[in-house]
C-alpha cells in the first residue's frame, strides 16, 4: 500500500501538566479531504497547530510520503507544502487580492535591484486562480480583501495555497460565521482543490458540512484519536455525535432535552 | 460610465480630502491676504516645510507598519548639537561629526525597534522613553546652551544641503531637492516594491505576514532606523540653515509630524499609508501655520485649527472609508 501523504505517530504535547494530546496517530492519503471532528478540548486545534508548526510537539514522529521531517516553524509547514488556513488571520485585509495571494514571494521585475513587483504577472495569475478556484463573479484581482465576503476571502486563501503547491490544505473552521450561499460556496472550493491534486483537512463545528465535503471522518476526544476511518456515505450524523461525545444514543436524547450541547 | 468609474475612485482615494483641503485652504488665505502667494512667502513656506516633511515621510512607512515614534523631535534637536559640539570642540572634521551623529541616531532607531519587537513593548511608551533620553543628553551635553554654529559657512556640506539660489523670485533650498528625492524614493518603496507589500502587511496583519514568511521584525526594526536617521538628518539640515544648533529644537515636532501623516490619510492603526497623502499634509499644515499669521490671526491660536483640521479630516477619511467598503 502506497505510503499516505501524511502520517504523524504517537503525538505527544503537553503544556505543563496538561495532556493536549496523548499518543495520537492521524494520516492524511493523497487527494483526500479528511473531516477532523472533536468536542471543544478533544485536541484537534493542537494536532493541527502541530502539524502546522505553529506549536512544537513533545513527542512523536511526523512523516511526509515516509519521510520523517521536524516541522519547528509556520515557514518549515509551508515549505514542506502544508499549509494552514485560519477563517480570520489569513489575509490582510487592506491589501489587494493579488497581493494578498503574492505575499511574502512577490515576483520581481529586471532588474532585481530596484525590488519592483511584477503587478502585471500578480494581477494575470491571479485572475486565473479566481477562476479556477470557482469564483464566477468577476472580481478585479486589484480589489482589496476588505471589500469581499467570508466566503471570497476563504476562496482567495484556497487559491494562494493551490497557486503554491500546497500539498496539505488545512482549513480550520471555514465555514464559521457564512450564510447558506457562501458555505455552499467554500465546499465546493474544497472540493476544487481536491480535484486539482491536493489534499485537506477540514475543521468544522457544523458535522453537516463536513459530512457534504469529506472523504473521511477522523474523530478525536481528550487528546487521543478514537475512530479515523468514518466512511460518511455509510455512517449518520448521530453515529458520530456518539462516537464524538462518547455518550449512548438516550444519553444525547437526555443532554439535547436538558439543553446541554451534545457536541461541540 | 468609465469616466464616471474613474471620478468615483479619484475622490474615494485617501489623498482626495486633503487636496481639496489644501486648495481651499490656499484660495481663502490668497483671497484674504494677496501677499500670502508672494514668491517670497512661498519660499518660506517651502523652506520650513521640507524639514519637518522628512520626518513625516518616514513616520509615514513606520506608520504604515503599524508603529510610530515619539522620539523624533529629540533627535531633530540632539543630531546637530552631537555634530556642532564634535566639531566645535576639535575632535572631528564637521562632516565626520554630521556622520557619527547619523550612526548615533541610526543606533537610538534600533534600540526603539528591538524593545518594541522583541520586547513586545507598544512604540508609544518605548519612544515617549527615548524621547526623554535624548533630549535629556542633548540638554546635559550643552548644558542647555545652544552650541555655536557659524563655522559651517562655505562648507561644501552646508552646501549641498541647504544652499540656496533663486528660479526667478524665489529663493529655493537644496534640502527642497533632497525633499522631493526622498519623497519619490520613498513613495516608490511603498506602492510598487516588495519591500513596501510587506510594510503593509506588518501593519494590516501582522500574523499573517509571519505566516507568509515576512520578516515582520525585521521590517519594523528598518522602518524605525530610517524614521532616526531623517529625523538627524532633518536636524541637522535646519540646524545650517538658520545657523543654530538649540538643544531644545525640534521640541513638539513628532506630534506635528504624526498629524500631518493622519491628515495626509495614512492609518493610525496600520496597514495602509499613502506618501502622495503625506506631502499634501505637509503642506496643509506649513501653509495653516502661515497663513494663519498673515491674515492677522494670533499665531498662539495655531493649535485650534490644527485640532480642528485633524477632527475633521478624520470625519471625512472615516466617511470615505465606509463608503469604500461598501462599494458606493
Amino acid at each position: 500500500m502506497a505510503e499516505p501523504l501524511i502520517r504523524m505517530m504517537n503525538i505527544r504535547k503537553s503544556y505543563g501538566r496538561v495532556q493536549a494530546l496523548v499518543d495520537a496517530n492521524f494520516h492524511v492519503n493523497e487527494r483526500e479531504i479528511v473531516g477532523l471532528l472533536g468536542d471543544n478540548g478533544a485536541g484537534k486545534s493542537t494536532l493541527i497547530k502541530v502539524l502546522s508548526g505553529a506549536v512544537p510537539l513533545t513527542s512523536g514522529d511526523i512523516f511526509i510520503r515516509g519521510k520523517k521531517v521536524n516541522l519547528r516553524s509556520t515557514s518549515d509547514a509551508i515549505a514542506h507544502g502544508i499549509e494552514t488556513i485560519y477563517q480570520d488571520s489569513a489575509l490582510v485585509t487592506q491589501l489587494s487580492i493579488a497581493r494578498n495571494l503574492f505575499l511574502g514571494r512577490e515576483p520581481i521585475k529586471p532588474p532585481r535591484f530596484l525590488n519592483r513587483m511584477d503587478q502585471e504577472a500578480m494581477n494575470v495569475v491571479a485572475r486565473d486562480l479566481l477562476k479556477q478556484v470557482g469564483i464566477s463573479k468577476n472580481i478585479p484581482p486589484t480589489t482589496p480583501i476588505g471589500s469581499l465576503s467570508g466566503g471570497e476571502r476563504q476562496a482567495v486563501a484556497i487559491a494562494r495555497a493551490m497557486h503554491f503547491d500546497s500539498e496539505l490544505i488545512i482549513l480550520d473552521e471555514p465555514t464559521n460565521n457564512l450564510g447558506v450561499a457562501e458555505t455552499q460556496g467554500v465546499l465546493s472550493f474544497v472540493r476544487n482543490a481536491r480535484d486539482s491534486g491536493h489534499s485537506c483537512i477540514f475543521i468544522a463545528h457544523n458535522i453537516h458540512h463536513v459530512f457534504q465535503v469529506v472523504d473521511r471522518i477522523v474523530v478525536m476526544r481528550r487528546g487521543k484519536v478514537v475512530a479515523d476511518d468514518i466512511d460518511p456515505k455509510k455512517t449518520t450524523v448521530a453515529e458520530v455525535e456518539r462516537i464524538i461525545t462518547g455518550m449512548s444514543d438516550k444519553e444525547i436524547r437526555d443532554a439535547i432535552a436538558e439543553g446541554r450541547p451534545s457536541h461541540g | 460610465m468609465e469616466n464616471h468609474s474613474f471620478i468615483q475612485s479619484f475622490i474615494a482615494r485617501a489623498e482626495f480630502g486633503p487636496l481639496v483641503l489644501l486648495i481651499v485652504e490656499l484660495a481663502v488665505f490668497w483671497g484674504i491676504n494677496p501677499d500670502f502667494l508672494s514668491p517670497q512667502n512661498i519660499s518660506n513656506i517651502l523652506a520650513f516645510t521640507v524639514e519637518l516633511g522628512l520626518i513625516a515621510l518616514a513616520m509615514t512607512l513606520l506608520m504604515t507598519s503599524g508603529e510610530f515614534d515619539l522620539s523624533v523631535g529629540s533627535l531633530f534637536g540632539f543630531s546637530p548639537v552631537l555634530m556642532w559640539t564634535l566639531y566645535n570642540s576639535g575632535v572631528t572634521s564637521l562632516e565626520m561629526g554630521l556622520l557619527i551623529a547619523l550612526i548615533v541616531a541610526a543606533l537610538i532607531g534600533l534600540v526603539n525597534g528591538w524593545f518594541v519587537t522583541q520586547l513586545k513593548i507598544p512604540s508609544f511608551l518605548v519612544t515617549l522613553g527615548m524621547l526623554l533620553v535624548v533630549r535629556g543628553s542633548a540638554l546635559f551635553i550643552t548644558d542647555g546652551f545652544p552650541q555655536r554654529t557659524w563655522s559651517a559657512e562655505g562648507s561644501w556640506l552646508a552646501n549641498i544641503l541647504v544652499g540656496d539660489f533663486y528660479v526667478g523670485p524665489f529663493r529655493i533650498y537644496a534640502s527642497l531637492f533632497w525633499f522631493i528625492g526622498a519623497a519619490i524614493v520613498l513613495g516608490y518603496v511603498l506602492t510598487q516594491s516588495r519591500t513596501g507589500n510587506w510594510i503593509q502587511a506588518a501593519g494590516g496583519n501582522p500574523n499573517a505576514a509571519r505566516a507568509r514568511g515576512v520578516n515582520v521584525n525585521g521590517v519594523k526594526i528598518g522602518l524605525f532606523v530610517l524614521s532616526s536617521l531623517m529625523a538627524s538628518l532633518a536636524g541637522v539640515i535646519s540646524s545650517l540653515r538658520t545657523s543654530a544648533a538649540n538643544p531644545n529644537s525640534g521640541t513638539g515636532y513628532e506630534l506635528e509630524v504624526i498629524a500631518m501623516v493622519v491628515i495626509g490619510g495614512t492609518a493610525l492603526t496600520g496597514g495602509r499609508g499613502t506618501i502622495i497623502g503625506t506631502v499634501l499634509g505637509i503642506l496643509i499644515l506649513r501653509v495653516m501655520r502661515n497663513g494663519i499669521v498673515l491674515i492677522g490671526v494670533p499665531g498662539l491660536a495655531y493649535n485650534i485649527f490644527i485640532g480642528a483640521i485633524i477632527l475633521g479630516m478624520m470625519a471625512l477619511h472615516s466617511w470615505l472609508e465606509r463608503r469604500h467598503q461598501a462599494g458606493t
